[in-house]
């Protein structure tokens, strides 16, 4: 093989960088990639002086599916919570009515300016106690989709904002009411805007929603902590922890990249 | 179309694009605006469209005066075609979605019909074999012919056409300029800002001038165009007609 068709294994040039490239390539490079990954992990744990302990821990394994089906529960409901009220933040910013603009702007500002932690512990320790409410469940969905959903109202008011002032024009002069215009002409064309952000904001939130463990709330963090405690292990249970979050991130990312496929148009 | 401006005026800011406008026009088919850029005519188009408010002075339209709330506006708007300089199309639909869309959701019309009403026009207007591209996909003189497409379909009152061809070569310009022609011959109402002086003198029955926010001369293309009786026509003309 001459050197010149060895490169095309390795490196695409900047003006064939739009064509697609050769499964065999692609496969051989994703191979390449985890085998650097392997490597480092494989270097760096043969550094490590540890007793594995995989037996005690694997007999926990109850604790792991418990938490690991909470956090699914709480994220899921988190997630579409979260999204409805970005939804909602960002129409007030957005209304004529400037005490709601002014609520919005507050929401956001602070929201995204503090930490979760302090905000979960706030709200569970003084506002939730002040009602003397104490559902740890409810309390910590609350605040984690209120914290995305800082986030969230921000991705959607750019989306927004993306959508050019002829195409409200075009909307208004064929009759469309304000409603029919978000619904019809706003978002179909924001969605793609908003599409890659949102699936980033997601992942977050799942991994985000480990926080609510300082509150006792028994999601998969707090019970692979337990975990940790009880038979005094550390890695047997963050290893896990790990890939458990990854299984439920990395689906996220692929169907936002899907729907991008489905919603692209030429402009 | 018979149409009566009384006493319009309209500013942006510290501007005022309109002063004190008046017109009135018995049975005209087709009404052309012209003039310097900044002079008031797209403004005038715009109120008549009911996409903007007058500051002062009434407008109606066959005898119907019209009422500048958002309400009624809205109404008003429905019962117009109106089509823009450019970018009027939704990007994300197909011309022929771009026709369905305010059929179905503005005007009620049931999907199937809708979608036949479309094909029946975009056959009339020679793209039925572009019904399904995306604007994107096509030529500039098509997105501009598969707007007036959708403002004719709605069957309106009268057709707006604000500079439709200002974004457009020469030749695309041609094809636009024969359809509008074309639905003028179908007896339709329209009015039409434009800059093509030739064009305005085949099509209109008469011609308004503006300049300064005010009109300067109105009448006949044979008038304003052959043998203008107002110094502010005569100076734009000759400023137009040098190059």
């Amino acid at each position: 093989m001459t050197g010149d068709k060895w490169i095309k294994w390795v490196w695409v040039s900047a003006d064939e960088r739009t064509k697609p490239r050769p499964p065999g390539v692609l496969i051989f490079n994703w191979l390449l990639a985890f085998l650097l990954l392997a490597l480092l992990c494989f270097f760096s744990f043969s550094q490590l002086r540890y007793n594995w302990n995989w037996d005690t821990v694997g007999g926990y394994s109850n604790f792991f599916w418990r938490g690991w089906l909470n956090t699914l529960r709480i994220s899921s409901l988190a997630l579409v919570l979260s999204t409805v009220i970005g939804l909602l933040a960002a129409l007030a910013r957005r209304s004529g009515l400037l005490v709601l603009t002014a609520i919005s702007r507050l929401y956001v500002e602070l929201v995204r300016g503090t930490p979760l932690l302090v905000q979960i512990s706030f709200a569970f320790y003084v506002v939730a106690d002040a009602f003397h409410f104490q559902n740890r469940f409810a309390v910590g969905l609350f605040t984690l989709s209120l914290f995305s959903g800082a986030f969230i109202s921000e991705i959607i008011r750019g989306g927004i904002e993306s959508v050019g002032g002829s195409q409200l024009e075009s909307a208004r002069a064929i009759g469309l009411t304000r409603l029919q215009t978000y619904r019809y002409v706003i978002f179909p064309q924001a969605i793609r805007v908003i599409l890659p952000a949102l699936a980033g904001m997601f992942a977050n939130l799942i991994k985000d929603s480990s926080l609510l463990s300082v509150i006792s709330i028994e999601e998969f963090t707090w019970n692979a902590q337990q975990v940790s405690a009880l038979t005094y292990s550390n890695f047997e249970c963050y290893i896990p922890l790990a890939i458990g979050y990854l299984v439920l991130t990395l689906p996220i990312t692929l169907w936002t990249q899907w729907l991008e496929k489905r919603t692209r148009y030429e402009t | 179309m018979k149409l009566k401006v009384t006493n319009v005026s309209k500013s942006f800011g510290d501007q005022a694009v309109l002063r004190q406008v008046n017109l009135e026009l018995e049975k005209v088919h087709t009404l052309a605006l012209i003039g310097p850029s900044g002079g008031g005519k797209s403004t005038l188009l715009r109120i008549i469209a009911g996409l903007e408010k007058p500051d002062e002075g009434q407008i109606s339209l066959n005898d119907k005066g019209i009422i500048f709330r958002e309400k009624e506006l809205m109404a008003h708007r429905r019962s117009i075609g109106t089509v823009f300089q450019a970018y009027n199309l939704f990007p994300h639909l197909t011309a022929l979605q771009n026709i369905t869309l305010p059929l179905e959701k503005v005007h009620h019309y049931e999907a199937a019909e809708a979608r036949q009403l479309a094909s029946e026009i975009l056959e009339r207007f020679q793209l039925s074999e572009h019904s399904h591209k995306s604007p994107a996909q096509l030529s500039g003189g098509q997105r501009q012919r598969v707007a007036i497409a959708r403002a004719v379909s709605i069957k309106p009152k009268l057709l707006l056409f604000d500079e439709p061809t200002s974004a457009l070569d020469p030749e695309m310009t041609a094809e636009v300029l024969q359809l509008i022609e074309e639905l003028r011959e179908e007896g339709r109402d329209l009015m039409i800002v434009t800059h093509q002086m030739g064009f305005a003198h085949r099509i209109a029955d008469q011609i308004a001038l503006l300049s300064g926010g005010r009109i300067a001369e109105l009448g006949p293309p044979s008038q304003v165009l052959d043998e203008p009786r107002s110094e502010v026509t005569r100076q734009f003309l000759a400023k137009i007609l040098k190059y």
